[in-house]
C-alpha cells in the first residue's frame, strides 16, 4: 500500500509540487539514471570495451607510425595529424553504430526494452537515456583517445573545435539511428555479425580514417557515405580548422534517412 | 468523458470485445471478442492452456500490444494513450523476464527502483524474495527460479496498485513457488488488484478470488473456484477391469445415479443435483463389486477439481 506522506515531509513537498516542470523534471531525472546503467554496463563490458577504445586506440598507433598509400602530407604536418581526426570517427562509429546495435539487438532479444517499456521510464526515456550513454562514452573515448594521440605528437588545429564537435553530434545522432534500425529488426546474431562486418567495411574502404580523397573512384562514393562525410568533416576541421559544408549536409541526409527507418521498422519485441 | 459501452469504469480491468490478430487480415486470431472484468483489490486468473491468447491478452493490458479491435481499460484508462499515467500505478512482471543479463541483481532492482518516485526498498524486497545472498550475483548467472523471483521484484518495486504477472511460477521450484504464491496473498491483503496468468490449476485454486478459463482466444468460463468446481454433482470414482456389465450396476444404484466408464478401466458414479450421492450409493457399488468378486481400486468419493473443470471445458488434446 502507498504510504501517505506525512505533512511537510519531504515525499508531501515533492507530491505537492507535482507541476509540469517537476514532471519534466522526473523525466530527465529517470533518462540520467538510464544513461548511468547503459554506461556502467557498457564499461564493464570486456567486447564493448575491445571494439569501443582498445581497438581504435590500436590504430591510432598504426597510423601515427605508417604512411598512408596515396597520401602526400602537407608541409609540417605529421601523420599522426591525419590519423587522429579518423581514429575519433571510427570511435564514433564503434559505440554509436556497433556497440549500440548490438547491445540494443541482445536487449531486444532478451525483452529488456519491452521491461523497461513498462516503467516510467517508458520508450521515449529509454531512448533518450540510451543517447546520453552514447554521448558520455565518447566523452571518455575523446579524453582517453586524445590524451594518447597528443602523446604521439597529434597538434590538432584548436579554432576548428566547434565544427569538430557540431560533426561529432551528427555523426553521432545518424549512426545511432542507423545501428537501431539494425537492432530493432534483425535477430540478435544477425546484428551482431552485421553490425561487425558494417565497422570493418567502414573502417577499410568507408572514408573513416583514410581521406575519400585518396581512394580515387570509390572516393566520390566514400565521401557520401556517414562514415566517409564524418571522417572527412573531422579532418577539415581540425587539420585545417574548416567546417566542410559538404560533409555536414550528408550527415544530415543520413540522419534524416536512419530516423526515418527506425520509426518505420523498428519492432520493440 | 463518454461512456463506452460494456466498459465497467471502477474496474480494476475491463475488457470489451477485446481480438488480437496477428500479422494483418489474414493473420491468427490470437484474442476473439473477450469480454472480461477484474475488481480492483481481488486476484483474478487468466486460466488456460499453451496459446490459447492468455499472454496476448496480458500484453495488451500492459500497453505492450496494440489491439485489432474492442476496449481495453485499465484502472480507467487506456494502456496505450494513458501510458503515462498508468507506468507508475502497475506493475508488470513479464513472461520472459526482461532483465538485462549483463548487469547484477542489485543493480537492476535499484536501477528500477530508481525509475519509480516512491519505491519499496530494493535490500527489503531482495530479502523477502530470497535473493539477498545473490544481490551481486550476475543476471546471467541466476538459476531461472531467481531470476523469476527478481522479476517479480521488478513488477513490485514501484509500490505499484495492480499487477500484471505473466506466468509468475513457471519453472520454479516448489519452495520458490510457495515464495511467490505468498507474496500474491500479502499483496491482495495489502489491496493490491492482482492479475496473473497461468496454465496451473493448482495455482488458480489458491490464489485466485477469480477465475477466467480462455481457451482459443475465447472465454470458456468464468467464476470463483468454488462455483468453477461445484455445480455439478458429486462423483464416486473407481478403477476396475475394463468392461464390466454397467447395465447390472446401474440396476443396484439407488434412484438418481448413473455409471459411465470414462475410459477403459475406470468408471464413474454420479448424482443427480436433486440426488446427491449418499452412503447407500457407495455401499450400493462397493457391494456390487464385492458380488462379482472385484476389488475397486482408487475409489474416490469427491467434488472434481479444477483440474477436471479445466479439461472438460478446453479438451484433453495436447498442443
Amino acid at each position: 500500500m502507498r504510504r501517505e506522506p506525512a505533512e511537510g515531509s519531504p515525499e508531501a513537498l515533492r507530491t505537492s509540487t507535482g507541476a509540469p516542470g517537476s514532471a519534466l523534471g522526473s523525466r530527465v531525472r529517470r533518462a540520467v539514471a538510464q544513461a548511468g546503467f547503459d554506461t556502467r554496463i557498457m564499461l564493464r563490458n570486456g567486447e564493448q570495451l575491445l571494439l569501443t577504445m582498445i581497438l581504435p586506440a590500436i590504430v591510432l598507433i598504426l597510423l601515427s607510425r605508417l604512411a598512408v598509400p596515396g597520401v602526400q602530407l602537407a608541409p609540417g604536418e605529421r601523420w599522426v595529424d591525419l590519423a587522429a581526426p579518423g581514429v575519433l570517427a571510427l570511435a564514433v562509429i564503434s559505440i554509436s553504430f556497433t556497440g549500440q546495435a548490438i547491445g540494443t539487438g541482445f536487449d531486444r532479444r532478451h525483452g529488456v526494452l519491452r521491461m523497461l517499456a513498462t516503467t516510467p521510464l517508458g520508450r521515449s526515456g529509454l531512448l533518450t537515456g540510451r543517447m546520453l550513454a552514447v554521448l558520455a562514452g565518447e566523452l571518455v573515448q575523446v579524453i582517453l583517445l586524445g590524451a594518447l594521440a597528443l602523446i604521439l605528437g597529434w597538434r590538432p588545429t584548436a579554432s576548428g573545435i566547434p565544427a569538430a564537435v557540431l560533426l561529432v553530434l551528427l555523426g553521432t545522432a545518424a549512426f545511432v539511428a542507423l545501428g537501431l534500425f539494425l537492432a530493432g529488426t534483425l535477430r540478435a546474431e544477425a546484428v551482431l555479425a552485421g553490425a561487425n562486418l558494417a565497422w570493418v567495411l567502414l573502417l577499410a574502404g568507408g572514408g573513416v580514417v583514410a581521406p575519400s580523397n585518396a581512394m580515387g573512384a570509390w572516393g566520390s562514393v566514400a565521401r557520401l557515405l556517414p562514415s566517409g562525410a564524418l571522417g572527412d568533416g573531422l579532418r577539415a576541421a581540425l587539420i585545417e580548422g574548416r567546417l566542410d559544408l559538404f560533409a555536414v549536409l550528408v550527415l544530415v541526409v543520413w540522419v534524416t534517412i536512419g530516423a526515418g527507418l527506425t520509426v518505420r521498422f523498428f519492432r520493440w519485441e | 468523458m463518454p461512456r463506452l459501452p460494456g466498459v465497467t469504469p471502477d474496474a480494476a480491468l475491463s475488457l470489451c470485445e477485446l481480438t488480437v490478430r496477428y500479422g494483418g487480415s489474414g493473420g491468427r486470431v490470437a484474442v476473439d471478442r473477450l469480454t472480461l472484468t477484474a475488481e480492483r483489490g481481488r486476484v483474478t486468473a487468466l486460466l488456460g492452456p499453451n496459446g490459447a491468447g492468455k499472454t496476448s491478452t496480458i500484453e495488451c493490458c500492459e500497453g505492450l500490444r496494440r489491439v485489432t479491435s474492442g476496449t481495453v481499460r485499465v484502472l480507467g484508462l487506456d494502456p496505450v494513450s494513458d501510458s503515462r499515467a498508468l507506468r507508475s500505478r502497475v506493475g508488470v512482471m513479464l513472461q520472459d523476464g526482461g532483465l538485462p543479463t549483463g548487469a547484477r541483481a542489485g543493480e537492476v532492482l535499484r536501477h528500477v527502483a530508481a525509475l519509480h518516485e516512491d519505491p519499496e526498498p530494493p535490500a527489503e524486497l531482495l530479502t523477502r524474495l530470497g535473493l539477498t545472498e545473490h544481490t551481486r550475483t550476475m543476471v546471467r548467472r541466476l538459476s531461472g527460479g531467481q531470476r523469476q523471483r527478481l522479476s517479480l521484484a521488478v513488477a513490485l518495486v514501484g509500490r505499484p496498485e495492480l499487477v500484471f504477472l505473466d506466468e509468475p511460477s513457471s519453472g520454479l521450484d516448489p519452495q520458490a513457488r510457495r515464495a511467490v504464491w505468498d507474496i500474491v496473498t500479502e499483496l491482495r491483503s495489502r489491496g493490491v488488484t492482482v492479475i496473473l496468468t497461468t496454465h496451473l490449476m493448482d495455482e488458480a485454486e489458491t490464489l485466485a478470488d477469480h477465475v477466467v478459463v480462455i481457451d482459443h482466444g475465447h472465454l470458456v468460463a468464468e467464476g470463483s473456484p468454488a462455483e468453477l468446481t461445484g455445480g455439478t454433482a458429486d462423483a464416486l470414482t473407481f478403477g476396475a477391469p475394463s468392461g464390466l456389465d454397467l447395465l447390472e450396476l446401474a440396476g443396484a444404484l439407488p434412484a438418481g445415479a448413473t455409471v459411465a466408464e470414462t475410459t477403459p478401466g475406470h468408471y464413474k458414479v454420479s448424482g443427480r443435483p436433486d440426488t446427491p450421492l449418499d452412503p447407500a450409493t457407495v455401499a450400493a457399488v462397493t457391494g456390487w463389486c464385492a458380488a462379482q468378486g472385484i476389488l475397486p481400486e482408487g475409489l474416490t468419493l469427491g467434488r472434481r477439481s479444477l483440474e477436471d473443470v479445466f479439461l472438460h471445458l478446453t479438451g484433453r488434446q495436447v498442443r
